[in-house]
């Protein structure tokens, strides 16, 4: 280790590591052990039990299907605001980052009264016989609106620093547009959706505040994970509240894993040889 | 005078103007339309009776408990920010991109998560429990609880600002105030301290908006004791589900007041330079090698 | 491929960037555009790809006016300053993709054959499983003439073809770009800022100054006969005196040119620091020596005129220095221009 020039090394990493050992490692090696202290045939009992089973399933297809509308949604959100120039750009642009910034049971309440079958949104949906609240759909709503920023954002920057020359030497090799952006342009954005799509997707599985309102709760129907370990803990039975907020820690590693790696991959064209 | 020059991929005006309106619709759909019904249902009985719904004593501790919490947990959470950036961005050390990780972990977790680890710390069955029950400390279903949780939930969000910020501006400041004499304090105030002055401040509002606005972790914890360990988005919950939406939603426009006022911030602290550099986050985009080993 | 322009213009916001430029290049022809920046060069080049529409006058591609043919349909190569090479592609990948988005349907086999030639033929054998930024500066720029002569252009467009890379790579790279003109022998344009890249590998030389042509000739013209005194100064060094004009003679102090043509009035008379002979006594401009630069082939003597102005000139290693010598600066291919 080279010298240290700086003074303060001491101080700050002893209130770093203090700090993130009691706030952060404490807790969660907590529950780690709590789910432990089950044993193996209790905790796969609870976690693989029809109930849980079926929040897990609730909760990843509609997050699934949540991300997929903001990959849409948030790819065109953010081409329109890099490439082009209109009236309230500026507006829009710092409108994105709402759905971060506005708390989720805010966010929970007003998509539960936009979606309801007496709401803005809701009453003409229920007309033409779709309903929103209270179904899978008002989860979907619920976790898009809190994840979209995420793609967004992540994409945004990188199609403001596309080289223009690339799509100029697309134009002289004689490409279409779609040629243009599905061969150059595309092919560039694909890390940072990914990591778009992976932060956006996590969120939603581990969302809670905003859906709880929408979501209707029924069980085997439209009760998510979350809100299965919540429920567990208000029954006072801790170890299956640990064992499946533990399956939420597991599959919030996996998907932080997932992601590096396929990031790794999908980047592996700017290492040097 | 326009310039002609050959249009860009996109310019085509009839797919310009038919994407622009297609997103324009969907932000005013998924973005405005639910800002705007918080305000419409907070004031449908008119000004009077929102001010009376505010008014109420239960709303009046909500709202003074959560600015506690966030007076509490925002400062401690900043300190923390500066001494984790301070510590990994100007020494090279063993375990510091593991140190990294765990740092930016609360943010890939699920508040639920948070909230049902906190309870198995504190709570009666947790390890601490009959501990800190035979000294009478209360820490769940209190204060201390709810601010813990937030604690957990907003802990990487001061240091994600600094910490690619201080990483790209390097250490050579330091070392000349250093060489000059400086002592370790007087280096940080004077010489780091205004440089990232905004990319501080825009770390603390981010913080301090999710505090105030975190539901899910601090459910778990806070026992949801009405007029004693309710905040504002959990006594929002409680008035939404006692079918007082006018409440809920009174309560709501003051979150989303919040929310507005820290937009319009982060804005004003972009245009400073604030927020620009970004280490990509674990799971960040275009992560570069070099920023960081 | 002949290219014309006729009276090309081209504003950019407030700021005109090309003056009614004409300018033909014939069939085979290799024509550098040189010039400092904001000359116009790059935006004539770019104007030439379809890149630029030009606010006034035509370019002609043939007998064809091409000035509203779209740059995918107007079959030029262009390489661009930092190479534009798609970073997802391997080298082999960025040569095929204009075969690939051709509207002609090539067969995979084709596409293949057609790659191994180019890379053949740019030196880069075995590299095509490499990414750009895999390779080296140089290496990348013969990629990115490769992907344009792959598309067979009418005519190739370079812009600044050797900037970003280092002095002893350029030098090699531009007399094997020059090598490799001379096979295909295609209609080639290249912008450059640097006089001895413009002059080493060009048939001709356009120079251009404030967005309007200075001079345009082959290397031998220019350098020989520069038409005004910014082609003068900017192909070299160059010695700088003001002088009077008087009936067909330019004096200065009691040494007298010809300036035959000239108007009477204030000129400047230019002469490069090769072309000046020292003189201990004779005839010339009395002037003193200042100051000694060693040069690996030469010196460089710094001498002062007696009215104080500076004048730089070149002598054999062997040339004794003793400061605060005089002397006279015997001058050959004085060049005269007219005050503007």
């Amino acid at each position: 280790m080279a010298r240290r020039i700086l003074p303060g090394l001491p101080l700050t990493l002893g209130i770093t590591l203090v700090y993130a050992a009691i706030i952060i490692a404490l807790p969660l090696g907590a529950l780690v052990f709590k789910a432990a202290s089950l044993g193996p045939e209790d905790y796969w009992r609870i976690v693989s039990s029809e109930r849980a089973v079926a929040s897990y399933r609730v909760t990843i297809l509609c997050a699934a299907a949540a991300t997929l509308f903001n990959l849409v949604f948030g790819m065109a959100l953010a081409w329109v605001l890099v490439r082009y120039r209109f009236p309230g750009r500026r507006i829009v642009d710092a409108l994105v980052d709402l759905p971060f910034a506005l708390p989720t049971a805010v966010a929970g309440i007003a998509l539960t009264t936009l979606f309801a079958s007496n709401g803005w949104f809701g009453g003409p949906l229920s007309a033409i016989g779709i309903k929103v609240a209270y179904t899978p759909l008002g989860i979907i709503i619920a976790m898009a609106f809190t994840s979209l920023p995420f793609i967004v954002r992540t994409v945004q920057p990188v199609l403001e620093e596309l080289d223009p020359a690339l799509e100029e030497a697309g134009q002289t090799l004689g490409a279409t547009d779609l040629e243009i952006f599905s061969r150059v342009l595309l092919p560039q954005l694909v890390p940072a959706l990914l990591a778009g799509l992976s932060l956006s997707f996590a969120r939603s599985l581990g969302e809670f505040g905003a859906i709880i309102f929408i979501a209707g709760n029924q069980p085997f129907e439209t009760e998510i994970t979350a809100l299965l370990a919540f429920i567990r803990l208000e029954e006072y039975d801790y170890p299956a509240s640990a064992a499946i907020a533990s399956v939420m820690l597991i599959a919030a590693f996996m998907m932080l894993a997932v992601t590096n790696l396929l990031q790794a991959r999908a980047l592996r064209y700017t290492e040097k040889g | 005078m326009a310039e002609k020059r050959p249009p860009r991929i996109g310019e085509n005006p009839l797919f310009r103007g038919t994407i622009i309106s297609i997103v324009l619709i969907l932000v005013a759909l998924v973005i405005v339309a639910p800002l705007i019904v918080i305000g419409v249902e907070a004031f449908s009985k008119g000004w009077a009776y929102f001010a009376t719904t505010i008014g109420q004593a239960d709303t009046r501790h909500a709202i003074f408990l959560t600015a506690v919490t966030a007076l509490i947990a925002v400062p401690i959470n900043t300190a923390f920010g500066i001494a984790a950036a301070w510590a990994i961005t100007k020494f090279d050390f063993p375990g510091r991109r593991l140190l990294l990780i765990a740092i930016e972990i609360p943010f890939s977790i699920s508040p639920i998560v948070a909230g049902v680890s906190y309870l198995f710390v504190y709570g009666l069955q947790g390890l601490f429990g009959e501990a800190l029950q035979s000294a009478d400390v209360k820490i769940l279903f209190a204060l201390p609880g709810i601010v813990l949780a937030s604690m957990f939930v907003t802990a990487p969000f001061v240091a994600r600002e600094l910490i690619p910020l201080m990483q790209a501006q390097g250490r050579d400041l330091e070392e000349a105030a250093t060489s000059l004499g400086a002592s370790g304090f007087r280096t940080f105030f004077s010489v780091t301290l205004p440089n990232i002055k905004w990319a501080l401040l825009y770390g603390i509002i981010l913080c301090n908006s999710r505090v105030m606005g975190e539901f899910g972790a601090v459910s778990v914890v806070s026992g949801n004791i009405r007029g004693q360990t309710n905040t504002l988005p959990l006594h929002i919950e409680l008035l939404y589900h006692d079918y007082n939406a006018i409440g809920a939603f009174a309560a709501a426009s003051i979150l989303a007041l919040l929310a507005i006022v820290t937009l319009i911030a982060k804005v004003i602290l972009e245009r400073r330079g604030a927020g620009r550099v970004r280490r990509p986050s674990l799971a960040g985009a275009a992560q570069k090698p070099e920023t960081l080993t | 491929m002949k290219i014309r322009l006729e009276d090309v213009t081209k504003t950019f916001q407030t700021f005109r960037a090309v003056h009614g430029v004409s300018l033909e290049i014939d069939s085979g022809e290799l024509v550098a555009l040189l010039g400092p920046s904001g000359s116009g060069k790059t935006t004539i080049l770019r104007m030439v790809a379809g890149l630029e529409y030009p606010d006034g006058g035509a370019i002609y591609f043939g007998a064809e006016n091409a000035t509203h043919i779209e740059v995918r349909d107007r079959g030029v190569g262009f390489v661009f300053q930092h190479y534009a090479l798609f970073p997802h592609m391997t080298v082999a990948e960025n040569i095929a993709f204009g075969m690939k988005v051709s509207k002609r349907k090539r067969s995979q086999a084709d596409v293949n054959e057609r790659v191994g030639d180019l890379l053949r033929l740019v030196q880069l054998e075995g590299l095509g499983d490499r990414f750009p930024a895999q390779i080296s500066g140089g290496q990348r720029q013969r990629v990115a003439l490769a992907r344009a002569l792959a598309v067979d252009p009418k005519v190739l467009l370079l812009d600044e073809p050797f900037g970003a890379l280092d002095a002893n790579v350029r030098r090699d790279l531009r007399r094997w770009l020059r090598k490799i003109h001379d096979e295909l022998g295609i209609t080639t344009l290249f912008v450059t800022h640097d006089q001895a890249e413009a002059l080493d590998l060009a048939d001709r030389v356009v120079i251009l100054d404030k967005g309007k042509i200075v001079q345009s000739g082959t290397p031998e013209q220019v350098c020989r006969a520069p038409e005004n005194a910014f082609v003068m100064n900017f192909l070299g060094d160059a010695n700088r005196l003001k002088v009077d004009v008087k009936s067909g003679k330019a004096s200065f102090q009691d040494t007298s040119f010809d300036a035959h043509g000239l108007p009477d009035g204030p000129a400047e008379l230019f002469f490069r620091p090769a072309d000046v002979a020292w003189r201990e006594d004779g005839h010339g401009i009395p002037a003193t020596i200042i100051r000694v630069i060693d040069r690996p082939d030469s010196r460089r003597v710094l001498a002062l005129t007696r009215n104080g102005q500076a004048v730089e000139f070149d002598t054999a290693p062997e040339f004794p220095f003793k400061a605060e010598t005089e002397g006279f600066l015997d001058i050959r291919r004085p060049r005269i221009y007219a005050l503007p």
